[in-house]
């Protein structure tokens, strides 16, 4: 399985949920496949997707799921000693792992080589990291969406793209439109 | 009242309930008083674009965040101002450590102080320069200033203030 189909084998989990997804193809795959206001696109700054989502968590009660990728993690390296730190339990970092930079080119990046990220991920303090392999990402999102534990997964995937096109939405309706998402959650 | 308090007293007076640092020297005592306020979910970042990353997302989550830091920062999170903060119209008060200016003792640090004001301004960010211990007595306005306009706002502040503070 490539990334694309891992998220289309989310979505009936994701879709409900709040969601901040990492810069380039994989928020321009889930604007495809499931658009919802609930869903927080991340148009730039790549490595940042972790670190969003763990603040908005922190800042309010409802779940959130954090989707990133092997390299923006390995470029904002210094999120995973944050997170062990900050325990939000309704907080959930999905980082699709499949070992390249998918949306420049597919290059391999070294999570795909000799570097594990959850083992990393365990090292840097986080309790409950979960590896598991890219068709059981779904039973690995329920499981710790049911356990209302910090949790981090480790989805294990293919290289490769599809064709998808780039997300024309301005970007302070994407931030508005997620705002009275969240606000009107937490109000219930 | 000292400065430490009188900053977080501002700090809290606006709303802003979360913090992320990234220490320097200067602002230890600050970081200190924020510590001690109960008012304010404190976030140590090991990266100040890390830390705007964390504010990006508590501000989206409801709750007003700042971050404070040096300002060899700028270099470090030009993009994640520009990409993140600014594109997305989100409110980001910058507590800053304007190291290398008068009395500095590290030599380095002046490299990065000739290019701090320059930067600002070419990202079209509010700037406020804290010189004279007075000068803290603008903090409650900038931080207003700053959520009316969701705008990330710079304030600098210089060896000078803490000196006097």
């Amino acid at each position: 399985m490539i990334r694309s189909e891992v998220l289309k084998s989310i979505i009936p989990v994701i879709s409900e949920q709040l969601v901040v997804c990492n810069i380039g193809l994989p928020s321009q795959e889930l604007h495809m496949l499931d658009d919802q206001p609930s869903n927080f696109y991340m148009l730039g700054t790549m490595g940042l997707s972790s670190s969003i989502g763990l603040g908005l968590a922190l800042a309010q009660r409802e779940q959130v799921i954090a989707i990133d990728g092997d390299g923006s993690v390995l470029t904002n390296f210094g999120t995973l000693p944050t997170i062990a730190n900050n325990v939000a339990d309704n907080y959930i970092l999905l980082i699709i792992d499949n070992g390249s930079y998918g949306s420049t080119g597919d290059q391999p990046t070294y999570a795909g080589l000799k570097t594990s990220l959850t083992e990393v991920a365990r090292a840097c303090g986080c309790e409950n990291v979960v590896e598991c392999k890219a068709e059981d990402t779904a039973e690995a999102l329920q499981r710790a969406l049911a356990s209302k534990q910090m949790t981090i997964i480790v989805c294990k995937c293919e290289s490769g793209n599809i064709k998808v096109p780039v997300i024309d939405m301005d970007p302070v309706v994407i931030k508005h439109r997620f705002m009275q998402e969240v606000r009107a959650r937490n109000e219930q | 009242m000292s400065v430490n308090e009188k900053i977080v007293a501002d700090l809290v007076n606006n709303g802003i309930e979360f913090v992320t640092t990234v220490p320097c020297k200067q602002l230890a005592g600050v970081i200190d008083e924020i510590d001690r306020c109960d008012a304010i979910y404190h976030i140590p970042a090991n990266k100040e674009d890390e830390g705007m990353g964390l504010c990006a997302g508590a501000s989206m989550g409801g709750k007003r965040s700042a971050i404070i830091m040096q300002n060899t920062a700028i270099g470090v999170t030009i993009n994640t101002l520009v990409t993140l903060i600014q594109y997305y119209h989100i409110p980001l008060p910058m507590l800053i450590s304007y190291r290398g200016e008068l009395g500095e003792p590290v030599a380095c640090q002046v490299e990065m102080a000739v290019h701090t004001k320059a930067l600002l301004a070419q990202l079209n960010i509010p700037t406020y320069h804290f010189h004279a211990a007075a000068d803290v007595n603008e903090l409650d306005t900038i931080l207003k200033h700053c959520f009316m306009s969701k705008k990330p706002v710079a304030i600098l502040t210089d060896a000078s203030f803490w000196k006097g503070a």
